[in-house]
């Protein structure tokens, strides 16, 4: 295991180097990509400064709303979509090919309903999280064994507590696998949201110091985007294998 | 349910569905926020008439084909190179799922500012969104190849090339048409996206100019005609995809 993380380290930490050497030989304009460890250094110096926190909050604390919709949402409409066979045979296209639409194309309509802020910001992280949501949720619920939901229907369960206490708690790995693809979609719908119109956040610094040429802000963001996202992906999938190792399931 | 069975009825009733909620939000909102379906409709028929809708739409369409060809192959070439060894299918795995994880949005600056406005930029838009979902699907395909397949291949000296092409290509099939339906969505946001923010031409440029100038038709009626392309397309790969794995069993 520990030779895969030293491959995983070098498949990253190798380009990262050729990139660093290309700049410092003059190869790449530094204009158009600055090196690597100057990006790290600006990172520290803005973090440092504080200048960004607020920008930093304000899209964290969307992205979290976002994502808390998505899978309050996501895990009801599921469940209620699953007691309802005419409904899902109806859904059951849109869901799959809901990663199609461009839900961007909704963010004016949002803007001109509820004003430019948090809350067409929100909804768009929302209408990428929640889809993902659902359609795990109903594949959790399908792979639950009849046996279970007989023993419920034994203990005269009503449909609430059945969810509640039976099919979703055996449903969790599928449920996870929504969760961890709600987090990536509210921060890219939320982040994009900012990137395309909006007056705060880091979406709408990254495009404010790409309009300005401001390179010694804009990539250190860039930067810093790219790592928040890696690390709480990273720590959502440990927590993934830590869930499934502990249930001994393969599922 | 019987009555849902009969061929077309199904799509039909849900986008009877999808129009009567959009023609209440249009009803709640008003016509400052969202054109009524009707008038997106007459509008859209009337565009599809005139030439200058047209070169939005075949610019969008080069773009976009060249960044699907380029988000396939790539996939597919990445996927099939890291899943023929465990080493570098674990290796490659994780990292790719992490740069799925990354709002891509936040690479467009790095992206003009390496290719400058126009083609070349929103053919790597598009294509960095879809390649990813393309390479993830076909290491999955290859890892959850049968093992004796392979040693089969080694015993009958085959070289990488014949492995590829008649063992790991054939039977990971279903797997990377589900990669490529996934991809081919996510190439199509992306070279609007691109479109939006560095382009002179295209229907994301056509979007994002209605946008400024709050043409609330012609937003309604780019998002139909996408919406209208992207589900017609993923749906028929979705039938594809069915029938292949039913032929499996």
């Amino acid at each position: 295991m520990s030779r895969i993380a030293l491959y995983r380290v070098l498949a990253v930490a190798i380009p990262a180097a050729l990139i660093e050497a290309a700049c410092r030989a003059g190869w790449i304009d530094r204009q158009t990509l600055p090196a690597p460890s100057e990006m790290i250094a600006g990172l520290a110096a803005i973090l440092a400064s504080g200048r960004m926190n607020g920008a930093i909050l304000e899209t964290l604390k969307i992205v979290l709303a976002a994502f808390a919709g998505s899978v309050v949402i996501g895990v009801a409409a599921g469940a209620v979509i699953h007691r309802a066979p005419v409904a899902r045979r109806l859904l059951e296209p849109l869901l799959s090919t809901w990663y199609a639409v461009p839900v961007y194309a909704f963010y004016p309509l949002f803007i001109v309903m509820f004003g430019l802020g948090d809350r067409p910001e929100m909804l768009i992280g929302l209408m990428l999280g929640v889809v993902a949501v659902i359609a795990a949720t109903l594949n959790g619920l399908d792979s639950v064994p009849p046996v279970l939901v007989k023993t419920a229907q034994v203990f005269r369960l009503g449909p609430m507590r059945t969810a509640l206490r039976v099919t979703l708690p055996y449903a969790a790995p599928h449920l996870f696998t929504g969760i961890k693809l709600a987090v990536a979609y509210s921060f890219i719908g939320v982040i994009g949201a900012e990137f395309i119109m909006s007056q705060s956040g880091l979406g709408y610094e990254i495009r404010y110091a790409f309009d300005n040429l401001d390179n010694a802000v804009m990539y250190p963001l860039i930067l810093l985007i790219l790592a928040v996202a890696v690390a709480v992906n990273a720590t959502l999938d440990a927590w993934d294998r830590a869930l499934r190792a502990r249930r001994g399931a393969t599922s | 349910m019987k009555w849902l069975d009969i061929p077309g009825v199904a799509p039909a009733a849900l986008i009877a569905i999808l129009l009567l909620l959009w023609q209440a939000v249009f009803m709640t909102a008003g016509p400052l926020a969202i054109a009524s379906p009707a008038s997106t409709f007459a509008y859209l028929v009337q565009q599809l008439g005139g030439p200058d809708f047209w070169v939005h739409v075949w610019a969008t369409g080069q773009a976009f084909l060249y960044a699907l060809a380029i988000a396939i192959l790539g996939g597919l070439l990445i996927g099939l190179l890291a899943g023929l060894s465990a080493t570098a299918s674990e290796t490659a795995e994780p990292l790719l799922l992490a740069a799925n994880s990354i709002p891509k949005i936040a690479l467009y600056p790095v992206v003009l500012l390496i290719f400058g406005i126009g083609l070349p930029a929103k053919v790597a838009f598009g294509a960095i969104h879809g390649i990813i979902p393309v390479a993830i699907f076909t290491i999955n395909a290859c890892r959850a190849l049968p093992p004796v397949l392979l040693k089969t291949g080694r015993v009958m000296r085959l070289s990488p090339t014949d492995r590829i092409g008649s063992i790991l290509l054939p039977s990971a099939l279903p797997d990377i048409v589900t990669g490529v339906r996934l991809g081919f969505s996510l190439t199509l946001i992306g070279t609007v996206l691109g479109e939006m923010f560095g382009a002179q031409s295209g229907l994301g440029y056509l979007l994002m100019t209605s946008i400024g100038l709050q043409n609330t038709q012609m937003i309604m009626s780019v998002t139909v005609l996408l919406v209208a392309f992207a589900a017609s397309v993923s749906t028929a790969l979705l039938a594809w995809e069915r029938r292949l794995r039913q032929v499996r069993g």
